[in-house]
C-alpha cells in the first residue's frame, strides 16, 4: 500500500522533487582566486570579481568544472561535453554584480539516478533531472544592528551545485532517504562535505498533492530548508496544508514558501504575480564550457568505490550482513574504519562490536569516527586478545571502556591492571572449591535436580576471579566438581 | 612644426636619437593640454605629476640602454580603463568618486612599454553615444571648425581621445569600441583609430558596456601610430576568458606591405538611400586609390547589413542592463541613501545615471523580460550569427573591405539631439563588424565642403589585422591628408 494522507473526500498522494544546493569543495571559488573556508572575518575572503567592481571578469575554476563532473559520475548521470554560462538578473544587497552566474538551459551534467534503501527493505530509483554550476551569493546580516544591515561578502562567488531530482519521491521517508543518500554520495566524492548546519548543503522542496491516479496539480516550492529532518517535516507539513486548501474549494496556487520548524508551517515568501523574472541571458564574459573527452574519462577512473558498490563489496568478501553493511558504507570513514579492523579477522565478531560498544561509546562522547578515542588498530588489537584467550569477552568490554576513557592501547591496559585471562586450572579449582564450600546449601538443591543453578556457581566463581577466568575452563571444571 | 606635431614613429626616433627627452615631450604635452583643455573638454582628469614621473624614468632607462617599445610617448587614456590610484570614472556622475585598486591590462601593458599617461579622457556615459554629449562631466568639443562658429562634436564614444590626438595634446590614445565608437570619431575628428579583432585586447579593468561587442584598440594621426600603440596593448591574458590565445603579429611592419593582388571587397548594401554625394565621392576615390596601388576591386554583398543596427540596439543594451546593475551605491561609487534598500538603489541610480544610460538599460531590461526575450534578444542573436555569416562569405571571395566609416561629417552639439534613433544612425556603417567581431578601421581621407574631416574604414578578416593596415596605409598614402583643426596645440587662434 503507498502512503497517502487521509483527507475528507479521501486518500491524497504526494509527489515531491528536490532542488539541493551544495557547496563545492574547492580552495578557491568558481570564478575568483579568493578563498572559500568557512568561518573567516566577514569579508576577508573576497577578491575585486566577487564584489563586483567595475572592469572585473570572471575566469572558470578548472578545479569546480572537475568537482562538477566527478559528482555527475557519480550520480551515474550523463556528463554533457559543451555546458554554458548564463547570468540571472536580480537586485539584491548581497549580490554584488546584480546577477548570479550560473547555467541555465545547458547545463553541465544530464539526467542520472540515486537508488534509496526504505526501512522496508525496499529499494527505489530516484531520477535526477540536471546538475548545474553556480555562484553563492553573499550573506546578509539583518540582526547585528537596530537599524541596519551588514553584508559578508566571503560566501560571494562560491562554487555551487544544484542538483534537480524528478518528481520522483512519494513519500516524506523517500525524501529524507534520497537527502541522506545524495550526501553519502556527495562526501564518498569528495565534492561536498554535506554540512547542512553550516550551509553547504541546502535544498529546495518542491511539493503537490493529487488524488490516486490524477495528473501532477500543482506544486509549491519550499526554500532553503536546511535539515533532513525539516524537509520531512516540511513536506508532510506543505501536503497537509495542500490538501485543506483544494478540500476547502481553493486553489493551490504556484509561489515560494518558507518553512518555520518552531511553528511547524509554511508562510507564503513571494507569490508567481511578485516572482523575479531573472532575465537570463548567456554569459558574454565567457565562452561556452568544453570539456575534454579523455579528461572527463581520467576523472572517471580516479572516481573512489562509491556507497552502493562498496556496501556490496563488503557482504560478499567480509560475510557481513546487508544491514550492517549499509550502516558502515553511510559514512566512507565508517567502512574503511570497518575494513581496516576486519581484514584477517572475524568480520561478524568486529560487526558487532562496532554496531556495539564501538558506536554507543561515539555517540556518548560525542565523537565522530575520524576522532574516535579508539583506533582502528587498538579494537583489532582487542579483538586479537580475545581470540587468542588473552581476555575474555566480558574484561574486554571493561578493558574497551578504559581505551575510551585514555585511548591507551589494549595490551597497555591489561598489563597495567593485570586483567590477563586466568587459564591455570589449579588457580580455577581453587576459586570452586572456595565457592561450593560457601554455598553447600545451593550444591545440594543443585544435586537434587535444580540444575538452573549451575549459572548462579559460574557467576560466583567468576567474581571470586575478579573476571578473569577463561569462561570455557571454569564451565568445565564446574561441570567435573558438580558431577 | 613643433614636437607637439611629431608622430609616434618620429617621435620614437627622436627620442632615440637623443634629439629631445622623454621630459622636454611630456612637458611640452602637459602645457599643450593645460591650454586647450579648459575648451576642448578632452579630459576628465589629468595626471601631470604621473605624466611627469613616467617621463624621467622613461629618460633613464633610454640612457640606461634599455628603453622599452613606447618610452616616452604621451597618450591620452580613455576613462573606461581603471587606472590604480587614479579617478576611473567611465564618464558617469556615478561612478564620480571611484578610485580603482587596480590597472587594466591594457593600461598596464601600455605602463610596462614605458608610455606615459596624460590623464584620463572623457567620453560618452558609459560610452553609450556617437557625440559625447552623454558625458556626465560636459561635452568634449571637436578641434575642427565650421565657418558658422557652432561648436561641433568630436563622436564617440571615445570623443575625448580622438579630440586630444587631433589637438596635437596627446600623440596617441586608447579608445574603445563597441559599436563604432574609435572609428567614428576618428573620422569626424580626422585621425585614424583601429578596432582590432574582438579578443585582441584584453578587456580585464575596462568599465564593460556590451561585453560580446567591448573592444579597446588605439587612435593616433598616422596608421603606423595606430599600429605601433596597438601592438602594445594586444596579446592573451588569462585574466579575460575571451582574450585570444594566439600570438601578436608585427602590425608595424605590416604598414608596408603595400596592397598589390589583394582582393578588396566594395559591398553594395553600403549604398545607403540619402547619402552625402561627397562620402560618396570619398568611397569612390578610396575605390580608385586601392586599384591603382594594384587592388582588385571585387563588388559583394553583405545582405543582413541593413539589419546590423536593431541588433545591435537590442544587444548591446541587453548586456548593459546586466553590467551596470552593480552601479547600486552599497560597494563603490555614488550613493544616495534611501528608506530601505529598493529607495536606496532608486535614488542611487537615479541621481547617478543620465538619459542616455537610463534609455539602455531600460530597453536592455524590456527585451530581456520573460515574453519578450524571444521576439527580440533571441532573434536578434540569430540575426547577429546570419550578419557573421555575411562576412564570413564575402571573405572566401575577398581579403577586405572597404566602406565609409560614418553617414556624414560631424555635426554641431545641439544638432541631431532631438531624436536618439536619429543618432544611432551614425552607427550606421561601424555596427556591422562590431556585430562580427571582425577588425575595421577608419582612415583620415577627404573633407567635405565645409572642410571637415571624412574617414573610410577598412574591415579584415578575424585576427587579419595585418591586412586591414596594409590596405589602410596605402589609402593614407594616396588620401595625402594633411589638412590641420583650427583648434590645436600652437596653432594662433
Amino acid at each position: 500500500m503507498s502512503y497517502t494522507i487521509g483527507g475528507e473526500t479521501g486518500p491524497w498522494e504526494l509527489v515531491i522533487g528536490l532542488e539541493v544546493h551544495a557547496q563545492i569543495i574547492s580552495k578557491s571559488k568558481l570564478f575568483s582566486g579568493a578563498a572559500t573556508e568557512f568561518g573567516a572575518e566577514p569579508n576577508s575572503q573576497v577578491s575585486f570579481i566577487d564584489a563586483g567592481f567595475p572592469g572585473m571578469l570572471p575566469v572558470i575554476n578548472r578545479e569546480c568544472v572537475a568537482q562538477a563532473v566527478r559528482t555527475g559520475l557519480g550520480l551515474d548521470a550523463r556528463i554533457n561535453l559543451i555546458s554554458r554560462f548564463d547570468r540571472k538578473n536580480y537586485f539584491y544587497a548581497d549580490l554584488p554584480q546584480g546577477y548570479q552566474i550560473s547555467q541555465y538551459d545547458q547545463p553541465i551534467v544530464g539526467a542520472g539516478t540515486v537508488e534509496i534503501e526504505l526501512e522496508s527493505g525496499e529499494t527505489r530509483s530516484i531520477g535526477i533531472t540536471r546538475l548545474h554550476l553556480e555562484q553563492d551569493a553573499g550573506k546578509s546580516m539583518h540582526d547585528q544592528h537596530a537599524s541596519k544591515s551588514f553584508v559578508d561578502l566571503n560566501r560571494s562567488g562560491v562554487a555551487l551545485m544544484e542538483i534537480v531530482s524528478e518528481p520522483d519521491m512519494r513519500n516524506p521517508e523517500e525524501a529524507g532517504a534520497y537527502l541522506r543518500k545524495l550526501r553519502t554520495i556527495l562526501r564518498y566524492l569528495g565534492t561536498c562535505d554535506g554540512n547542512m548546519d553550516e550551509g553547504s548543503m541546502r535544498a529546495d522542496v518542491n511539493v503537490s498533492v493529487r488524488k490516486p491516479g490524477e495528473a501532477f496539480r500543482t506544486r509549491c516550492e519550499v526554500k532553503n530548508v536546511n535539515s533532513i529532518r525539516f524537509v520531512m517535516q516540511a513536506v508532510e507539513t506543505e501536503a497537509r496544508r495542500q490538501i485543506e486548501v483544494w478540500e476547502s474549494g481553493g486553489v493551490v496556487e504556484q509561489e515560494t514558501r518558507l518553512f518555520d520548524p518552531a511553528r511547524g508551517v509554511t508562510r507564503s515568501m513571494r507569490s508567481k504575480e511578485d516572482a523575479h523574472d531573472y532575465r537570463y541571458f548567456p554569459e558574454p564574459d565567457l565562452l561556452p564550457l568544453v570539456l575534454d573527452e579523455t579528461w572527463v574519462a581520467a576523472l572517471k577512473n580516479d572516481l573512489p568505490e562509491l556507497p552502493d558498490a562498496k556496501r556490496a563489496r563488503l557482504v560478499r568478501d567480509f560475510g557481513i550482513s546487508a544491514y550492517e553493511s549499509a550502516i558502515f558504507v553511510m559514512e566512507r570513514a565508517t567502512a574503511d574504519f570497518f575494513e581496516t579492523v576486519a581484514k584477517g579477522r572475524d568480520a561478524k565478531l568486529v560487526a558487532n562490536w562496532m554496531l556495539g560498544d564501538f558506536f554507543a561509546a561515539l555517540n556518548r562522547t560525542g565523537r565522530n569516527i575520524e576522532d574516535s578515542p579508539v583506533s582502528a588498530k587498538n579494537l583489532g588489537a582487542l579483538l586479537d586478545l580475545i581470540s587468542d584467550a588473552t581476555i575474555n569477552g566480558k574484561i574486554a568490554k571493561e578493558v574497551f571502556e578504559i581505551m575510551v576513557e585514555t585511548g591507551d592501547t589494549p595490551g597497555a591496559i591489561i598489563e597495567a591492571r593485570g586483567l590477563r585471562q586466568v587459564t591455570d586450572t589449579g588457580a580455577i579449582d581453587t576459586a570452586i572449591d572456595r565457592v561450593l564450600a560457601a554455598n553447600a546449601d545451593k550444591v545440594a538443591e543443585y544435586k537434587s535436580g535444580k540444575e538452573k543453578l549451575f549459572g548462579f556457581f559460574v557467576g560466583q566463581v567468576m567474581k571470586a576471579m575478579a573476571g578473569k577466568g577463561n569462561p570455557a575452563l571454569v564451565n568445565e571444571a564446574l561441570k567435573t566438581k558438580l558431577g | 612644426m613643433t614636437m607637439l606635431d611629431l608622430t609616434i614613429a618620429e617621435a620614437l626616433d627622436a627620442l632615440a636619437a637623443k634629439r629631445i627627452s622623454a621630459v622636454e615631450l611630456t612637458e611640452a604635452h602637459i602645457g599643450a593640454v593645460e591650454a586647450l583643455n579648459p575648451r576642448l573638454n578632452a579630459f576628465i582628469t589629468t595626471t601631470p605629476d604621473i605624466a611627469r614621473d613616467r617621463a624621467k624614468a622613461a629618460d633613464a632607462a633610454r640612457a640606461a640602454g634599455n628603453a622599452p617599445a613606447l618610452a616616452g610617448i604621451p597618450l591620452a587614456i580613455k576613462d573606461l580603463f581603471c587606472t590604480e590610484g587614479v579617478r576611473t570614472t567611465a564618464a558617469s556622475k556615478i561612478l564620480a568618486p571611484f578610485i580603482p585598486p587596480y590597472e587594466s591590462t591594457v593600461t598596464a601593458r601600455l605602463k610596462a612599454a614605458g608610455s606615459v599617461m596624460l590623464g584620463k579622457a572623457n567620453l560618452d556615459e558609459f560610452a553609450m553615444g556617437s557625440s559625447n554629449i552623454t558625458s556626465g562631466f560636459g561635452p568634449v568639443e571637436n578641434p575642427w571648425q565650421r565657418a558658422d562658429g557652432a561648436k561641433l562634436v568630436p563622436g564617440g564614444s571615445s570623443g575625448g581621445s580622438a579630440s586630444a590626438v587631433a589637438a596635437r595634446i596627446a600623440l596617441g590614445a586608447t579608445g574603445t569600441d563597441t559599436g563604432g565608437s574609435i572609428r567614428q570619431p576618428a573620422s569626424f575628428c580626422g585621425i585614424a583609430g583601429i578596432k582590432p579583432t574582438y579578443g585582441r585586447c584584453s578587456r580585464f579593468g575596462i568599465v564593460a558596456f556590451a561585453s560580446s561587442l567591448d573592444q579597446a584598440g588605439s587612435m593616433a594621426r598616422t596608421v603606423e601610430d595606430c599600429a605601433i600603440l596597438l601592438g602594445a596593448m594586444s596579446g592573451f591574458d588569462e585574466k579575460d576568458s575571451t582574450s585570444a590565445d594566439r600570438p601578436v603579429p608585427d602590425f608595424r611592419a605590416a604598414c608596408a606591405r603595400g596592397v598589390k593582388g589583394l582582393r578588396i571587397g566594395i559591398p553594395a548594401e553600403y549604398r545607403v538611400d540619402g547619402m552625402a554625394p561627397e562620402i560618396e565621392k570619398l568611397w569612390q576615390s578610396g575605390i580608385d586609390w586601392l586599384k591603382r596601388a594594384g587592388a582588385d576591386i571585387i563588388d559583394v554583398s553583405l545582405p543582413h547589413t541593413q539589419y546590423g543596427l536593431p541588433v545591435y540596439y537590442i544587444v548591446a543594451p541587453a548586456e548593459a542592463s546586466s553590467n551596470l546593475a552593480r552601479y547600486d551605491g552599497v560597494r563603490f561609487g555614488a550613493r544616495v541613501d534611501g528608506e530601505d534598500l529598493i529607495d536606496l538603489y532608486e535614488r542611487t541610480r537615479a541621481a547617478g545615471f543620465g538619459a542616455e544610460v537610463k534609455r539602455r538599460v531600460m530597453i536592455g531590461t524590456y527585451v530581456l523580460s520573460a515574453g519578450y526575450y524571444d521576439a527580440y534578444y533571441l532573434r536578434a542573436q540569430k540575426v547577429r550569427a546570419l550578419i557573421l555569416r555575411d562576412f564570413t562569405e564575402a571573405f572566401a571571395k575577398i581579403d577586405a573591405l572597404l566602406t565609409p566609416t560614418a553617414p556624414s561629417a560631424a555635426f554641431a552639439i545641439g544638432e541631431k539631439m532631438d531624436d536618439p534613433v536619429t543618432m544611432y544612425l551614425n552607427d550606421v556603417f561601424t555596427v556591422p563588424a562590431s556585430l562580427a567581431g571582425v577588425p575595421a578601421m577608419s582612415i583620415p581621407a577627404g573633407q567635405d565642403a565645409r572642410g571637415l574631416p571624412l574617414g573610410l574604414q577598412v574591415i579584415g578578416r578575424h585576427f587579419d589585422e595585418e591586412t586591414v593596415f596594409a590596405v589602410s596605409s596605402a589609402i593614407e598614402r594616396a588620401a595625402g591628408f594633411t589638412a590641420l583643426p583650427g583648434l590645436r596645440a600652437g596653432a594662433t587662434p
